[in-house]
């Protein structure tokens, strides 16, 4: 029986009971209503104000990192675009210097061969003298029509020859004059290709410069932007920043599926070395953990030999010297290979474990039914293929460092942003609560004042019976005062 | 920078690991067969029970063989054993010598007048000592045999036995001509070494008649 049927009258009957048990209780809760009132109040203010109190401090420190995640991602845009143009700078004085400073040269090449064609254009203008002067006279005397006498036609016929013999000469000559003016001409063709090829490498270098210069002010139009501290900016780098997580985040977990086969084709031949068997944890094998620091140690190597290239900028390495930072290369890349060479002989290790364990298995009868496979150079092929990814995988998972700074780099932001809409959503969760639960106190209020309506009712006739009463006997006449000198005054 | 304070936190994670409790997941079997009798027959599905095992050993694992006739609770019963290494090649030959002593033992016990008596519970003796001794870290007994203990009026095997921790595994418990008269007569026998066994403290009993699914010996219950 639990402690409410205790207090009915009618065991049998709980809502008569109920409502017997409410009248007996009604005047005790009408005396208590203002304490009563007074507790919930206080009740629900105490959960409340603590409750906004968190939501107050919680939106305040979203705002805070939301202010300090802007300028993180400002400070971070900014440097990359920084860098984009120093790489674009790079790339102009590369030009520069690669192609302009030839220019002087180009330009003399140029000139000479323009003077040279023009010589060339010159001489191929030159024309054959003309006949001399005496030709005419002769073709005068040529003109004079036969008259019969043998001396004048003679001497006509030996002029006529003459004329020829000359008209062929003059038009021998003629000719050699054009053809080698046509040779001359001939000879053009090698320079003007070669001045158009200066030409169209002067105009490759041109808009190659156009384009970097085009880029630059792209850039630097960015960097403006970012400079001046615009949403549109901050928008466009939060963006940026997500594909940019998104992005490197799936690049490595690809990479991390190339660590987990690595990790498959070593952690097997490891038990030769450093002994199967042997467990560090109730299910990590110390095989599988050293195959995990071999690849953990690639990864390093790969690290570092980023870092030093100039392909990363994870480690703050700007303070030692080139001849220091080459150094570090050739030990990371020289440990990476040894490492390669030493995943290569796990390789073919593990190729030896799997064959004896099967020539065993197939011994000892468990593997009888088994088809016995030829061992040509087909079976070798698995062999090869270990070994070829026991050396490329660790190489391959040198260049996870490239995708490890962006997600790193762009993870600052997203998870900044993450955050801070983390904050602000608790906060709101928060700031609901508290308000929740005022509500709840006014309707526990109101509840309380359901339950005991009846004498809240006769309350509030007597009140307003009292002040009809008092409206009644403010709308009485005073009657006046009489006083002792026998004048009237109202009062 | 952030790089390399993972790296330091990895460090340290397996370096807690590494110095956390050290669990020994080494196995070792004792595996007793019965040469008594009839049963002497049987060695040759025995020799297939013990490639079984030598397959599914690993590294590190410990098996030994001995053998169940009148009186067993003796080093010269047990007929081979082996600790296998930690190197999985060196593992592999340890396994093939084993096989190959186990085949000449099977060879000679095959032909030869099985003993008169059968004391098995002297074997689990002799067993228990072994795989304590091993301190490996599961304990398996494998008993081929027909469970049907005779021992002479002189062999005392009538006080309570210790076999805190091992599993104990009846294989190819063959029913006896007078089983077949009365099955309970077989019931009862399981019944008896099973409560044997647990009194003892085993931490496991079963029996496995079916030779086609021998993973079942290291199977759990349930």
């Amino acid at each position: 029986m639990s402690l409410l049927e205790s207090l009915f009258i009618w065991p049998n009957r709980p809502l008569p009971s109920l409502l017997v048990l409410l009248v007996l209780l009604m005047p005790f809760l009408y005396a208590a209503r203002e304490p009563m009132h007074a507790l919930l109040r206080s009740m629900c203010r105490s959960i409340a104000n603590p409750l906004r109190l968190g939501a107050r401090w919680l939106a305040d420190t979203g705002l805070r990192l939301r202010n300090r995640n802007r300028e993180v991602l400002f400070a971070h845009g900014s440097h990359e675009v920084k860098l984009t143009i120093e790489r674009e700078f790079e790339h102009v004085t590369m030009l520069v210097q690669r192609d302009l400073e030839g220019y002087p040269v180009l330009q003399r090449k140029l000139m000479d061969e323009i003077t040279r064609i023009e010589e060339d254009y010159k001489k191929s203008g030159e024309v054959p003298p003309p006949p001399p002067e005496w030709v005419k006279a002769i073709e005068a005397i040529a003109k004079i029509k036969p008259s019969g006498d043998g001396v004048v036609e003679r001497i006509l016929s030996d002029i006529r020859d003459s004329l020829d013999e000359i008209y062929q000469k003059l038009v021998a000559e003629y000719r050699g004059a054009y053809q080698e003016r046509h040779h001359i001409l001939k000879g053009f063709l090698p320079f003007w290709r070669s001045v158009s090829q200066t030409l169209t490498q002067v105009d490759r270098n041109i808009t190659s410069l156009q384009n970097s210069a085009a880029k630059i002010d792209a850039n630097v139009l960015k960097l403006e932007n970012i400079a001046a501290r615009g949403n549109d900016a901050a928008n466009v780098l939060a963006t940026s920043a997500t594909t940019q997580f998104f992005i490197a985040g799936l690049v490595m977990l690809i990479a991390f599926g190339g660590a987990y086969v690595n990790f498959k084709l070593i952690a097997l031949p490891m038990s030769a070395m450093v002994g199967g068997g042997d467990y560090i944890t109730e299910s990590l094998q110390a095989s599988e953990v050293a195959a995990l620091v071999i690849i953990l140690f690639e990864t390093l190597m790969g690290l570092f030999l980023m870092e030093t290239l100039r392909f990363t900028s994870l480690f703050p390495l700007g303070n030692i010297t080139e001849k220091m930072r080459r150094r570090l290369m050739w030990a990371s890349l020289t440990i990476l290979l040894v490492l390669a060479g030493v995943e290569v002989a796990l390789a073919v290790m593990r190729d030896m474990i799997i064959a004896a364990d099967v020539a065993l298995k197939q011994q000892l009868g468990a593997a009888a039914g088994a088809a016995k496979v030829e061992s040509g150079w087909v079976t070798r092929i698995p062999t090869f293929g270990q070994m070829i990814l026991g050396f490329t995988l660790p190489f391959a998972l040198a260049f996870v460092a490239i995708p490890l700074e962006y997600f790193v780099n762009s993870g600052r932001t997203v998870v900044g942003a993450g955050l801070e809409m983390a904050l602000r959503g608790l906060a709101f969760i928060l700031r609901f609560a508290a308000n929740l639960i005022r509500g709840a106190g006014k309707l526990a209020i109101m509840l309380y004042d359901v339950f005991i309506f009846v004498p809240l009712a006769i309350e509030r006739g007597i009140v307003s019976y009292r002040e009809g009463a008092a409206r009644r006997n403010k709308l009485r006449p005073v009657p006046p005062l009489k006083r002792a000198s026998g004048s009237e005054e109202v009062l | 920078m952030k790089a390399v304070s993972r790296l330091a936190a990895l460090g340290v994670l397996l370096f807690i690991v590494a110095c956390g409790p050290e669990t020994n997941h080494n196995q070792a079997v004792y595996m007793l067969i019965d040469t008594s009798g009839t049963y002497a027959r049987e060695t040759g599905k025995a020799q297939q029970v013990v490639n079984y095992l030598l397959g599914s050993l690993n590294p590190g694992d410990a098996l030994a063989v001995g053998r169940v006739k009148s009186r067993s609770f003796s080093e010269k019963d047990i007929v081979a054993k082996v600790s296998l290494g930690k190197d999985p090649l060196a593992a592999n030959a340890q396994k093939r010598a084993f096989s190959e002593q186990i085949s000449a033992f099977t060879k000679t016990t095959k032909d030869a007048k099985g003993s008169r008596y059968t004391d098995i519970t002297g074997g689990m003796l002799q067993a228990a000592e072994f795989l304590n001794e091993s301190q490996a870290g599961r304990k398996t007994i494998v008993i081929f045999s027909d469970m049907q203990e005779e021992l002479d009026y002189k062999t005392v095997r009538d006080f309570p036995i210790r076999l805190d921790g091992i599993r104990v595994v009846a294989l190819n418990v063959t029913k006896l001509e007078t089983d077949n008269v009365d099955p309970r007569r077989y019931i009862d026998r399981l019944e008896w070494w099973e409560r044997r066994a647990r009194t003892a403290g085993a931490s496991d009993w079963k029996v496995v008649n079916d030779m086609e699914h021998l993973d079942r010996i290291f199977k759990k219950k349930g």
